[in-house]
């Protein structure tokens, strides 16, 4: 599903190194975790896999079932099937939730050659999902993240997914700033989204959501590298020696 | 007073004299209304035409906007704005009433007539109003426009307010012909406790020079919702006086989309306590557009609150100008004073000129002011995007979510919606051309 092959990524705005090569491959139906300390780069990748602007890369492909990332618009990646849920949902004063939603789903299946979802059937589409999410109606309603908690932003993230069924899903730290409650209800959502032709790449400092999503392969980075891989039982060691046990044993 | 000893270059006065001239001098009309118009044109040939060294036209040419004879400008066929809106039409077409375009002028609660039938006539409401309130709007700064305005427009109409009216009446300005240059001019009185809302739309002419006098008289309520530009080349200069009585509410909000040139002034005095004034625009457009909004709102009762909330959206060499000031008399306690003015330029090429002011002679008030200017952010841009929106239509999207803030200051949600629509097909085309 997407492979990620040697890749080297600068900051555009001054001559730094994030990514220094990294290998990385998820097939179809796993889920694989990324841990690893600040700084390491694991939000840089979920960003340049996404392409957000500002990021130079200088070596090294990503492709989504054989289509090279890099040379698409961000636009044109979520259309071809990738979905990033952000670690900070953005605050959009004045777009209404459902209008962004609609126009994102209708534009992704006009890129697709699909035909438009009209508004009854969108309107039916989105009530159901959000319902499993514990998302109001009012909230759906609002601008988009817009004076929503932590929370409701976090879940405002996993019912776009829901809703726009791309075929890869990165979560970047879904789990920051959730209470236990929150967390759960996410990780449902995300579970119920498991599917053999989906593929989830969970980016988290703790092994906490881990435990609500199982995740098949989970890599540690340090340093804009993969230095470890390993099962379930890799993030169960980070939980419980840290990361300078491993990563010393790594150097 | 001290402004009849401001000496005028001659440039200046023959521009007056020219502009006098352009027109014909109203003939018949009732003593009262002559005298008005005496007094504007004298107030005009002293104070002399606008000139671009005027202070107060620093930021706005005024060149094409007095020019004789006035430039021509192409006729746009477009549909007609608030069809969706249950209204009372009343039609212009290039500046002249057309009665039999029109819907009767009856409704209850509303004595509609004619301006020229009104300045015939003893109407003793008309008689307070004509050239009472554009004459106290004239200190401290010239509106030349509106002295010519008074001096000669005999197209428009008098309303006077007695209750709440049933619908909203629409003046629809017809844009016929390439080289019209409109004088219009409406009286509104309502009466305490009286309710009404105004509508315009359309580019009126290839020049427009427009005013309106509102006295809104205790416990009343005023709304005004315009849509004006359209047509590319038009050019406009508007004026709105208002005069708030006790407990008042007036409530103003102007779209612009395209015109070469458009100056909107508002002048506004709240002379009775806990009035409220908001007004409200936005205003977008691209290359030669050029479009300024020109406030001025005086507090000169206890309690009362005034907003201005203005949003310009500029592109490809647009010139986007706010001077907007707060002033607050002595005594004026209690004053809630409110202004924002905030651009969005698409590009590099495009401009934002801003003056805020506030003056402040009341010690116990609320009085703040804010402007900004920016691109679009990219965060925003990125969020968007990343769920598969095409960057064009994600812009569109956050240039009608920063344009909304102005929108919401309209009250009645039908016609709110009836100005988003409107923005979004204006958006929709702008992407496509």
């Amino acid at each position: 599903m997407l492979k990620i092959d040697n890749l080297h990524v600068k900051l555009e705005e001054e001559d730094k190194a994030i990514l220094k090569g990294v290998d990385l491959e998820v097939r179809a139906g796993e889920v694989h975790a990324i841990m690893g300390p600040n700084g390491s780069g694991k939000s840089t990748l979920s960003y340049v896999l996404a392409g957000r602007e500002g990021y130079e890369v200088t070596a090294g492909t990503a492709t989504l079932e054989g289509t090279d990332l890099l040379g698409l618009d961000p636009e044109e990646r979520a259309a071809a099937g990738l979905f990033l849920a952000f670690q900070y949902p953005v605050e959009i004063p004045g777009v209404g939730n459902m209008t962004f939603l609609r126009t994102a789903l209708n534009a992704q299946r006009k890129a697709r050659g699909e035909a438009e979802v009209n508004a009854a059937d969108f309107l039916r589409l989105v009530r159901e999902k959000a319902k499993a999410l514990d998302i109001d109606a009012e909230m759906l309603k609002r601008p988009v993240n817009v004076g929503f908690s932590g929370g409701e932003k976090k879940r405002n993230e996993i019912l776009q997914m829901a809703v726009l069924e791309p075929r890869m899903c990165i979560l970047d730290e879904t789990d920051s700033g959730l209470d236990v409650d929150a967390m759960k209800l996410v990780a449902q959502g995300v579970n119920a989204l498991r599917a053999p032709d989906r593929a989830f790449l969970v980016i988290t400092h703790y092994q906490r959501l881990l435990d609500h999503i199982t995740p098949d392969v989970v890599h540690i980075m340090a340093d804009g590298r993969i230095v470890a891989t390993g099962g379930p039982e890799l993030a169960i060691e980070v939980e419980t020696n840290g990361y300078a046990g491993l990563l010393g044993s790594v150097a | 007073m001290a402004v009849a000893a401001r000496k005028a270059p001659a440039l200046k006065l023959e521009g007056a004299q020219a502009l006098l001239a352009a027109w014909p001098e109203p003939a018949g009309e009732a003593s009262w209304a002559q005298a008005a118009r005496a007094r504007a044109a004298r107030r005009l040939a002293e104070h002399g035409a606008p000139g671009r060294r005027d202070e107060y036209w620093r930021f706005t040419d005024p060149t094409s906007l007095a020019a004789l004879p006035a430039p021509a400008a192409a006729v746009l066929e477009a549909p007609e704005v608030f069809e969706g809106v249950d209204r009372l039409r009343l039609v212009f077409v290039d500046g002249v009433f057309a009665p039999e375009m029109s819907d009767a002028p009856e409704m209850a609660g509303l004595e509609i007539q004619p301006l020229s039938v009104a300045l015939r006539r003893d109407v003793h409401w008309a008689r307070e109003v004509f050239g009472v309130l554009e004459g106290h709007g004239q200190d401290p700064v010239d509106r030349p426009f509106a002295s010519l305005n008074t001096a000669r427009a005999t197209e428009g109409m008098a309303i006077r307010a007695t209750g709440k009216a049933a619908r909203p009446v629409d003046f629809v300005y017809l844009h016929r012909s390439e080289t019209s240059d409109a004088l219009v001019r409406h009286l509104i009185k309502l009466e305490p406790g009286a309710d009404l809302t105004l509508l315009e739309n359309g580019p009126a002419a290839a020049r427009l020079n427009a005013a309106i006098e509102v006295e809104v008289a205790d416990g009343a309520a005023f709304h005004h919702v315009r849509v004006q530009g359209r047509d590319h080349e038009r050019r406009a200069t508007t004026a709105i006086f208002a005069r708030l009585g006790r407990e008042s509410r007036f409530k103003s909000f102007t779209l612009t989309a395209n015109g070469r040139v458009t100056r909107n002034e508002c002048v506004i005095e709240l002379t009775g306590d806990d009035a409220v004034a908001h007004v409200a625009g936005a205003s977008l457009g691209d290359r030669d557009f050029h479009h300024d909004d020109t406030i001025f709102v005086t507090h000169a009762a206890e309690r009362c609150e005034s907003r201005q909330v203005f949003k310009k959206v500029l592109k490809s060499g647009a010139v986007g100008v706010f001077q907007g000031k707060i002033l607050v008399r002595p005594g004026a306690q209690k004053t809630d004073g409110y202004q924002i003015s905030q651009a969005l330029l698409l590009d590099e090429a495009s401009q934002f000129l801003a003056k805020p002011e506030l003056e402040i002679y009341a010690d116990d008030v609320k009085c703040s002011h804010g402007s900004t200017c920016g691109a679009v952010d990219p965060t925003a841009l990125f969020y968007l995007t990343s769920r598969g929106v095409p960057r064009a239509e994600a812009e569109a999207l956050l240039v009608l979510a920063f344009v909304d803030e102005a929108i919401q200051e309209i009250e009645d949600q039908g016609l709110a919606d009836e100005i988003r629509g409107r923005l979004a097909d204006w958006v929709a085309r702008r992407r496509r051309s």
